[in-house]
């Protein structure tokens, strides 16, 4: 049992520390601005070109094929140098890894990997948030095409995007997690609109909406086999609620730090109870690093995916909006700077998105206790 | 890094749970076994491991915090009413006294509150002191021992505490502790506590789990019910960041210098604290009137958080080491 680097780990944590030095862009918190949005994905080619992205991912698809504890590393060296976090882009990869063909894992992964080819995720829709399975997209065959039609929403980067994973329903006669297939849909095409979604904090950038209407695409883009979709969802969201896949310490810390060095630099503008708040963010945010440091060993045995990503899923949502109540104590009442109000705001989606935390305690008391369902 | 445990952390905690499940009260009547007591006492005594803190060849301890953080949470899952905290605090300071090893039996004294090491002339208690004659403290930071005679008071069923008068005569036993040797035996003994919150939690868990799978109300086991769901899915979330920070602790004891190992320790400190009170209220609620009851095991559970939870300083110290090992004037 040991927190410390191995030698090989030293010596990268070393080569990126140094590469960080010089190459930081230097972008404000993904939360609070869309001037972070903007340059993304810059800093993903970046990141990429430089060797530190996709650590843990296979060599085949632009990955390091390195342990998981890789990407502890990098989220560390990234909230020292206070540099944006690394992309997250995990839970997309994990799905398309682990239901994808093997032509479509070499044809579409390396783009997604390697920050080139956009990528936006169409699952929730306006009538099917928690309950997905009762999502009403829907792909009909025709010829050598699917055609979709369909409303999507929550459709992270969709501004961006380049492509859509999306779940439409295949198979209006089964039950209704079994008739929804996986499909690559080109979001340049007529057939396609997106809006922006404007969130409590006014960013643009991150959320949007998209309408699907004739949209098609060729069933060779199907991920998966028909039917084989809300499989392929169960493992993206397991995924995503991962906070050793998102990346989302060095966010959290980079905030930290920056909060601390408010309250250093003056420390007589601050109480008691702002001064308790901050501890309180150091404490959780330090504990987040610590159980994704575990969980990634854990992964060393080959285990990921189970009913624990509820667990951790919950317990990075406390970390986020514990944070941004010490970013609300500390920095929000700047009245010529709301960048701490935002940073709170946002994080009351923290409990809402990937599953709110109402189904990850479901989840919990039935998967972990065994409690019977109610 | 890989902060799985080891084969041998592995075959220590394999060891600890057999050993635990074979005596531990299994109701608060069993507390009151003496011949049930004597056995787990003898067979605490016969692994060794009140002994993992003493100085071996090369003047270290036998075993690093780890492994005392791995049988301390198991006791606390079990609610083990033994010594082994106190004692192994003990064999600490007399390591890093250069003392001798203990005679006889010997735990620590803390002051009064138990918010840190007690100082000869000052109110005083001994701490974890089941089958203890003696008990160290500081007398001009020099480590002396005092002889304990006052009846035990238990605000832990398991775990009896012994008050020791100002005027208690004492003896000399090791050299004055230095300022980092002090820091570094607070940090053990917080990821002790640390990790005793985190067994305490799972024995809470469990109990309070087991009884929702049986309870009935309203023709249902009180367990399909999303309100009772919902408290005990918070209360594992709490158990397991617990967990994650007690393991961390523990490695920093003996990896980090001794002001990063105080740092994390309370970090760890605060947080299991703040769990550990709040998941053993919590399977009180869930066991609903009976969980009122002197009968019901949980506020024995309870009452073992308390303890650990105050000793060398709950949630407020503790944030308060924390802002100041962060440095930067937040102290």
């Amino acid at each position: 049992m040991d927190f410390s680097d191995s030698p090989a780990e030293a010596e990268f944590r070393a080569r990126l520390r140094g590469w960080l030095a010089d190459n930081n862009p230097g972008l404000p918190a993904s939360s609070t601005s869309d001037e972070y949005w903007a340059g993304q994905a810059a800093w993903h080619q970046a990141l990429y070109d430089a060797g530190f992205f996709g650590m843990s991912w296979p060599v085949e698809i632009g990955g390091h094929g390195l342990p998981s504890v890789y990407e502890a590393i990098v989220d560390d060296e990234l909230a020292t140098a206070g540099a944006p976090p690394r992309p997250s882009l995990g839970y997309l990869v994990q799905g398309i890894l682990h239901h994808g063909s093997e032509g479509i894992r070499r044809r579409l992964l390396p783009g997604i990997v390697n920050g080139r080819d956009r990528w936006c995720q169409g699952f929730s829709e306006p009538e099917a948030g928690s309950d997905l399975a009762s999502l009403r997209t829907t792909a009909v065959r025709d010829g050598e095409d699917y055609v979709i039609t369909g409303h999507k929403v929550w459709t992270s980067y969709s501004d961006a995007a380049d492509w859509c994973l999306v779940l439409a329903r295949t198979d209006p006669g089964v039950p209704p997690h079994k008739g929804i297939s996986a499909f690559r849909v080109s979001m340049r095409q007529p057939g396609v609109q997106q809006q922006p979604l404007r969130m409590i904090n006014g960013i643009t950038r991150e959320f949007g909406e998209v309408l699907f209407d004739g949209a098609r695409a060729p069933a060779a883009d199907m991920i998966g086999e028909p039917g084989e979709g809300w499989r392929l969802a169960m493992t993206v969201v397991s995924h995503e609620r991962e906070p050793g896949e998102l990346g989302y310490v060095a966010r959290y810390r980079k905030a930290v730090k920056e909060l601390a060095a408010l309250v250093a630099g003056s420390p007589d503008d601050y109480g008691p109870e702002q001064r308790r708040e901050l501890a309180w963010a150091m404490v959780e945010s330090e504990m987040l690093r610590q159980h994704v440091c575990r969980r990634l060993s854990d992964r060393l045995d080959g285990s990921s995916g189970g009913p624990e990503g509820s667990v951790d899923k919950l317990l990075m949502t406390q970390v986020e909006q514990c944070v941004g109540h010490a970013a609300l104590s500390v920095g929000g009442a700047a009245a010529d700077d709301d960048t701490w109000l935002k940073l709170y705001l946002y994080s009351r989606a923290q409990s809402v998105m990937g599953g709110t935390s109402q189904i990850q305690r479901n989840l919990v008391a039935t998967r972990i206790l065994g409690l019977p369902a109610s | 890094m890989d902060v799985r445990l080891s084969a041998e952390q592995r075959a220590l905690r394999d060891t600890a749970v057999d050993l635990v499940d074979s005596l531990r009260p299994r109701s608060v009547a069993d507390l009151g076994d003496s011949q049930r007591t004597a056995k787990l006492d003898a067979a605490v005594a016969a692994t060794g491991w009140r002994s993992l803190r003493e100085a071996g060849a090369d003047g270290g301890p036998y075993a690093s915090a780890v492994e005392a953080a791995i049988v301390a949470e198991e006791l606390g899952r079990g609610l083990a009413d033994t010594a082994f905290v106190g004692p192994t605090l003990a064999a600490e300071l007399r390591r890093l006294a250069g003392a001798a090893t203990a005679d006889g039996a010997e735990t620590v004294a803390t002051k009064s509150d138990f918010s840190a090491v007690a100082l000869a002339g000052q109110p005083a208690t001994a701490i974890d002191g089941a089958g203890a004659a003696a008990a160290l403290l500081l007398a001009g930071g020099e480590l002396v021992q005092v002889s304990l005679n006052a009846p035990a008071e238990p605000l832990d069923l398991t775990r009896p505490h012994v008050p020791i008068p100002r005027d208690a005569a004492a003896t000399p036993v090791g050299r004055t502790l230095t300022t980092d040797a002090l820091t570094k035996w607070t940090a053990l003994g917080l990821a002790l506590t640390c990790a005793d919150l985190v067994g305490v939690m799972r024995g809470a868990i469990a109990l309070a789990t087991d009884y929702a799978k049986v309870r009935r109300q309203y023709g249902a086991h009180i367990g399909s019910f999303q309100a009772v769901q919902h408290l005990l899915a918070d209360a594992v979330v709490a158990m397991e960041g617990s967990r994650s920070t007690a393991l961390h602790a523990a490695w920093a004891v003996d990896a980090l210098p001794a002001d990063d190992a105080l740092a994390t320790a309370a970090g760890a400190k605060a947080y299991c604290a703040r769990a550990g009170r709040t998941v053993c209220e919590t399977a009180i609620q869930v066991h609903g009137g009976i969980g009122n009851t002197w009968e019901c095991l949980a506020h024995v559970y309870l009452r073992r958080a308390l303890l650990s939870i105050d000793l060398l300083g709950g949630v407020g110290p503790s944030l308060e080491r924390v802002l100041a090992g962060a440095g930067h004037g937040l102290q």
